[in-house]
């Protein structure tokens, strides 16, 4: 039907067309397509090639035998616990994050206190504090609290450091919701609790899976948390897993690579079911 | 014109939409407010696990500590050794070094690839789905990865090096080893700028490129008279977002580099850890991250002021 239009109204097409398909970008957008992926091709590949192989030959072919051996020395190198441990982290981290987000930010939407949008701000604030900046009182509190090496070390922190994110996007979210909608449920005799769980919750389901997936996303690749709150085998997460396989396998690459190709394949199967909440969660982050 | 209102405009409607509100819960119609307790867990929590921390980075920062015994108070000690500190004014300096290098990498590649993103190119959501992925790996397994690629003797680069005359070794020399940091941090949070200025881009009024093509104006003229100008915000929160995260960059140097060559590479917050976690200083440590606050922090704040861009609520208007 478009094309119709285009032929039919040239001063149309002008708009449809907006940007224009700049060759030079493109060709830009292709260079930068393959530095993307010949690292990941790469990762692939190396997994799949036997060490003796990846130490002679050329590492951009793909390996004339390939083997899932590689895989086999990861998995039977503890990375079920990793993978339980990391998925533990991630599930309690989110639990968290919109346990404490959604009220705060359904607080900080509809009441007009001074005390709510004073703390509103404060977690504006947090989103600046870098994770670098407390990690030595955050080793003294954890410690002082009995949780070193637990993953309670590590869920505790993750969770706070999602909040300001997660209270930035939910009160966007809870922002759009109209008043008329309280107000009608109001006339119905809804209690603020039914409000917020039958409308508000229902309403801001977009911004709350983009809160889930984010921190999610957050506790499934943090690293400076564990590395400092833990110590043990048995709390080690994927992250610092991978960082200790680098001394364990030494000069078997195609075994690292392999652990690092099995660290990725949760997040890639989420991604490829929730990728539009993701991506258009990340694309509010900046926003105009 | 009407998207480009002054901030004037905004807290003039916003104050109307408030005395709107207000009126009507003055008349008794504000249904089920919910009470300001809800949000105090969250408070609490946060409070605990962020605020209290930071304030006691700053506490810590006056302090000598082994991590062992008790902290104790040693006033201004820590910080009259940062300031004569030559290890941290060449951390300061590669971190400085490191920001700048990124941002000069990301930013434009990033503005050039969102712009083209935000367009109606055939196969534009597929490669932009494919561009995506760096930002799913983690860190870790980015280093990790990008680690063994650029092994001299079985990494890709002693294939692609040649090509392009770089030196296999290039984690072994001071220059390459930073820019290869600058080089695998951008490879991996591109695309999150890249949707950034996706989003940016598509929130510009079509009306501004109609009235532009009418007056005769070319593709390129309409990037530097309309894009650019109305991506003004957006570059701004992109590019704190870059500040701080390079000045807080960590894993990648820890797990590539360990610092090194020498201490080329370490930048201030490995220097942090090394003080802290493994000459167990803690209070200075303490008082290296609290100075890479302050700094990250007023960089952010200057670069905001300078723009004029004043808050991130509306950042989803229109989306």
């Amino acid at each position: 039907m478009s094309a119709q239009l285009n032929t039919a109204r040239p001063v149309r097409r002008t708009r449809r067309r907006r940007p224009k398909g700049n060759p030079l970008v493109g060709l830009g957008a292709l260079a930068w397509l393959v530095i993307v992926l010949v690292p990941l091709y790469t990762l692939l590949s190396s997994s799949l090639t036997r060490q003796e192989q990846a130490l002679s030959g050329n590492p951009l072919a793909f390996p004339t035998d390939p083997t899932l051996e590689n895989y086999n020395t990861v998995l039977s190198s503890g990375f079920f616990t990793l993978l339980f441990n990391t998925a533990v982290v991630a599930v309690a981290t989110v639990a968290i994050v919109l346990a404490l987000s959604v009220p705060l930010a359904y607080v900080a939407v509809r009441t007009r206190s001074r005390l709510s949008s004073m703390a509103f701000r404060t977690f504006l604030l947090g989103v600046a504090i870098p994770a670098q900046a407390v990690v030595v009182p955050l080793y003294l509190l954890i410690a002082e609290m009995g949780l070193y090496d637990s993953l309670a070390a590590v869920i505790l922190p993750t969770a706070a450091f999602s909040m300001p994110v997660a209270v930035l996007v939910l009160t966007s979210t809870l922002r759009d919701i109209s008043e008329e909608l309280y107000e009608a449920m109001g006339l119905d005799g809804a209690t603020p609790l039914r409000m917020l769980w039958q409308l508000a919750v229902p309403m801001s389901r977009a911004g709350i899976s983009t809160v889930a997936i984010f921190s999610a996303l957050q506790a499934w690749n943090g690293f400076l948390f564990p590395l400092i709150l833990t110590q043990s085998e048995e709390q080690r997460v994927l992250t610092l897993g991978l960082f200790n396989f680098m001394g364990q396998f030494g000069l078997n690459v195609p075994a690292l690579l392999a652990a690092v190709v099995l660290s990725v394949i949760p997040i890639f199967t989420v991604y490829l079911f929730a990728r539009r909440a993701l991506v258009n969660g990340l694309m509010g982050v900046g926003g105009k | 014109m009407t998207e480009v209102s002054t901030p004037l405009e905004k807290q003039r409607s916003r104050a109307a939409a408030a005395t709107k509100r207000g009126r009507r819960t003055a008349a008794g119609q504000g249904f089920g407010r919910p009470s300001v307790t809800w949000a105090l867990p969250g408070i609490i929590f946060f409070g605990l696990f962020a605020i209290v921390p930071m304030a006691l980075a700053v506490y810590l920062s006056f302090c000598s500590w082994d991590g062992l015994t008790s902290p104790t108070l040693v006033g201004l000690d820590n910080w009259t050794r940062l300031f004569k500190d030559p290890e941290f004014r060449q951390a300061g300096w590669l971190s400085l070094l490191l920001t700048v290098i990124s941002w000069a990498f990301q930013t434009p590649i990033a503005l050039m690839l969102g712009v083209w993103a935000a367009g109606r190119q055939r196969n534009r959501a597929v490669l932009s789905a494919i561009f995506f992925v760096p930002l799913l790996l983690s860190t870790t397994a980015i280093a990790v990865l990008f680690h063994s690629l650029l092994d001299p003797n079985f990494g890709v680069i002693k294939e692609i090096g040649p090509w392009f005359g770089i030196d296999p070794n290039i984690l072994g020399s001071s220059t390459g080893a930073l820019l290869t940091v600058a080089f695998v941090g951008g490879w991996q949070f591109m695309p999150f700028h890249t949707l950034i200025y996706q989003g940016g881009t598509r929130q510009i009024p079509q009306v501004l490129y109609q009235a532009a093509a009418i007056d005769g104006a070319g593709p390129v003229r309409q990037f530097f008279s309309i894009t650019l100008p109305q991506l003004r915000n957006t570059i701004t929160t992109s590019s704190v977002l870059m500040i701080v995260g390079s000045l807080t960059y960590f894993d990648t140097v820890l797990i590539m580099t360990k610092g090194g060559p020498g201490t080329d590479t370490t930048i201030v917050p490995y220097l942090m850890y090394r003080t802290g976690f493994q000459s167990y200083d803690l209070g200075y440590a303490s008082a290296i991250a609290t100075a890479l606050v302050v700094v990250a922090t007023a960089l952010s704040l200057l670069m905001v002021k300078f723009s004029g861009f004043g808050s991130m609520r509306s950042t989803r208007e229109g989306m």
